[in-house]
């Protein structure tokens, strides 16, 4: 297979501005169909911008993005989903008035002609509310399924917006730090989530835990002030003196 | 009683109240009131489908409505479409198509842009529909409408009429109550409380609140007809910025994202103007501020406070007094 048929996501020489602040300077990457990547830096270096983009949520200054061999630079948030991009956020963005099953099923129907349906009540829909239990018993959280998302524990919130994305089936899926604020134990919870899911997902992962880091992904691209400066396989990356100098801090 | 029994026996009590009260020999007055109770209603629902389903507080329901009561009105004694259907249908199309219009200005903005943005379109229309002479007839607005009959039966008199609003409340009440709990009611409420997520999930958030507003319009303008033929005269008021506001009082007070609530609403808000207005010329101060109590005291609603009265009633009937629960 050549770059083209192979690579899941594409960007080419993607920057961004705000007025004068440079935020990402000609950023470029290629992901593998099947790779799970993670995407490391400092506080401030581009890390989220560059989700915001990738996902469509805000525009590029420069540079495109492909999305499984197609420009999607210019499609909206929604389109870009519809071709088989998933997200989650750094701060969970669930429906908190709506209870899990009732979340789950937005997922799971997004593409589905039935979310048009409007003169029959969701009570005559009962395979999707099945198939939302059957993706909450995988994680163990079928108990929960009736709770409305808002009297959740800090740790479920942070697992069903994992499950969220997941029950999207997603092509491509970018996690923005998914342990952000967990307890080591609840943030085990979810790296077992995401290894379970290593089999076939293409995953863009960033992340300030390295321990959830080495746990999840192969390759590394090391972001700092909106450039990239080392982009390989965790080993070479771990290796890299110029890396531990900016951001490892020696550490490893 | 089980909640659902309860539900049941609520419903169908009320159902039979609404249906014999013409013939309890109450005072004409009393069913007229009740008959602009049921269209009010009507209007307020639609306006609840938008505020408490999909997030979107439209200061210019008054005008779907008036344009929907102008089209019946300009129909009849300009083109002579005279009929039940043709009068209804014309409302229909008048309020769709102004909110085809309105959606595409106010939905490119949300939250308080959208609610100022609607508030200018309504005083657009208002301010047409009170200078246009030549088409609304002005301040004068349009008299000789006259209601026609639905098929063999003559909607003349105050009784017939009260049972074809009675009825069209009754379905709207039924639509918008499955709609609300379908599957598309379900994307509505995601798009009401995170729409971030929602375009994450694929959705197009924009063309919910779109499809949201126009199904809305076709309730509103049905409510404008129903109330032209009710006065048998529209004027400006009718779209003015005064009655949206009473819409959104009516739909507050009823309880938002409820739908059936805003029943509730309109009896308290239609009788109680009237009451009070034939006691004290200072009606407005005192309805002033029985809603400011309502929603101080029940920012739920009347659907919340009434189960809570009856509850406390009950409660003392028989003569345990439960624990305060803060």
């Amino acid at each position: 297979m050549n770059d083209a048929q192979s690579a899941c996501l594409e960007l080419r020489g993607i920057s961004k501005r705000f007025g004068s602040l440079g935020v990402l300077d000609d950023v470029t990457l290629t992901v593998r169909r099947g790779e799970r990547r993670g995407i490391i830096g400092p506080n401030g270096a581009g890390k989220s911008t560059l989700f915001n983009i990738i996902a469509g949520e805000l525009p590029a200054s420069a540079g495109s993005v492909h999305l499984l061999g197609r420009d999607v630079s210019r499609l909206p948030a929604h389109r870009r989903a519809r071709a088989g991009l998933a997200r989650t956020f750094q701060t969970t963005t669930l429906f908190p008035r709506l209870t899990v099953v009732e979340n789950l099923v937005l997922a799971l129907q997004a593409h589905s002609p039935e979310r048009f349906h409007l003169l029959a009540p969701r009570s005559r829909y009962r395979a999707r509310d099945e198939e939302a239990v059957a993706l909450l018993d995988r994680v163990g959280l079928a108990g929960c399924a009736e709770v409305l998302v808002d009297a959740l524990g800090y740790g479920e919130k942070r697992q069903i917006e994992i499950l969220l994305a997941l029950a999207q089936k997603p092509q491509l899926l970018l996690l923005d730090e998914p342990t952000a604020g967990l307890a080591p134990a609840d943030a085990s919870l979810v790296t077992e989530m995401l290894k379970r899911e290593r089999g076939g997902t293409t995953m863009v992962l960033i992340e300030h835990d390295m321990g959830v880091v080495f746990d999840v992904v192969e390759n590394l691209t090391v972001l700092h002030h909106g450039r990239v400066v080392a982009d390989g396989p965790l080993e070479t990356i771990r290796g890299d003196a110029k890396v531990q100098e900016i951001y490892l801090g020696g550490n490893l | 009683m089980s909640a659902r029994r309860r539900w049941i026996v609520t419903i169908v009590a009320g159902a039979a109240l609404a249906l014999l009260l013409p013939h309890l020999g109450v005072p004409t007055f009393f069913v007229s009131l009740l008959t602009q109770t049921w269209i009010i209603a009507i209007a307020a629902m639609s306006l609840d489908l938008l505020i408490g389903f999909v997030g979107l507080v439209n200061f210019s329901q008054a005008a779907l409505f008036g344009v929907g009561a102008y089209a019946v009105a300009i129909g009849a004694t300009r083109f002579h479409i005279t009929g039940f259907a043709g009068g209804l249908v014309c409302g229909m199309i008048a309020a769709v198509v102004t909110a085809a219009l309105f959606g595409l200005v106010a939905l490119r903005a949300e939250g308080p842009g959208f609610i100022i943005i609607t508030i200018a379109l309504n005083q657009i229309v208002w301010g047409l529909a009170y200078q246009w002479v030549s088409v609304s007839g002005g301040d004068n607005g349009i008299t000789g409408i006259t209601r026609p009959p639905l098929g063999p039966f003559d909607l003349s008199s105050n009784t017939a009429y009260y049972y074809v609003c009675l009825a069209a409340f009754a379905l709207t009440l039924a639509i918008l109550m499955t709609v609300v709990r379908s599957p598309y009611g379900l994307v509505l409420k995601g798009v009401r409380d995170t729409p971030r997520r929602m375009r994450a999930l694929g959705y197009n958030v924009w063309l919910y609140r779109y499809s949201a507003l126009l199904l809305s319009s076709v309730f509103a303008g049905t409510a404008g007809v129903l109330f032209a033929w009710y006065n048998q005269f529209v004027g400006p008021v009718d779209l003015s910025l005064d009655q949206s506001t009473q819409f959104l009082i009516v739909t507050i007070l009823g309880g938002i994202g409820t739908i059936y609530g805003q029943l509730f609403g309109a009896l308290v808000v239609i009788f109680l103007s009237n009451e009070l207005s034939s006691i004290t010329q200072r009606w407005m101060l005192v309805l002033g501020v029985i809603y400011f109590a309502i929603v101080l005291y029940a920012p739920g609603g009347l659907v919340v406070l009434v189960p809570r009265l009856w509850d406390r009633l009950r409660g003392k009937r028989v003569a345990v007094v439960p624990a305060e629960h803060p």
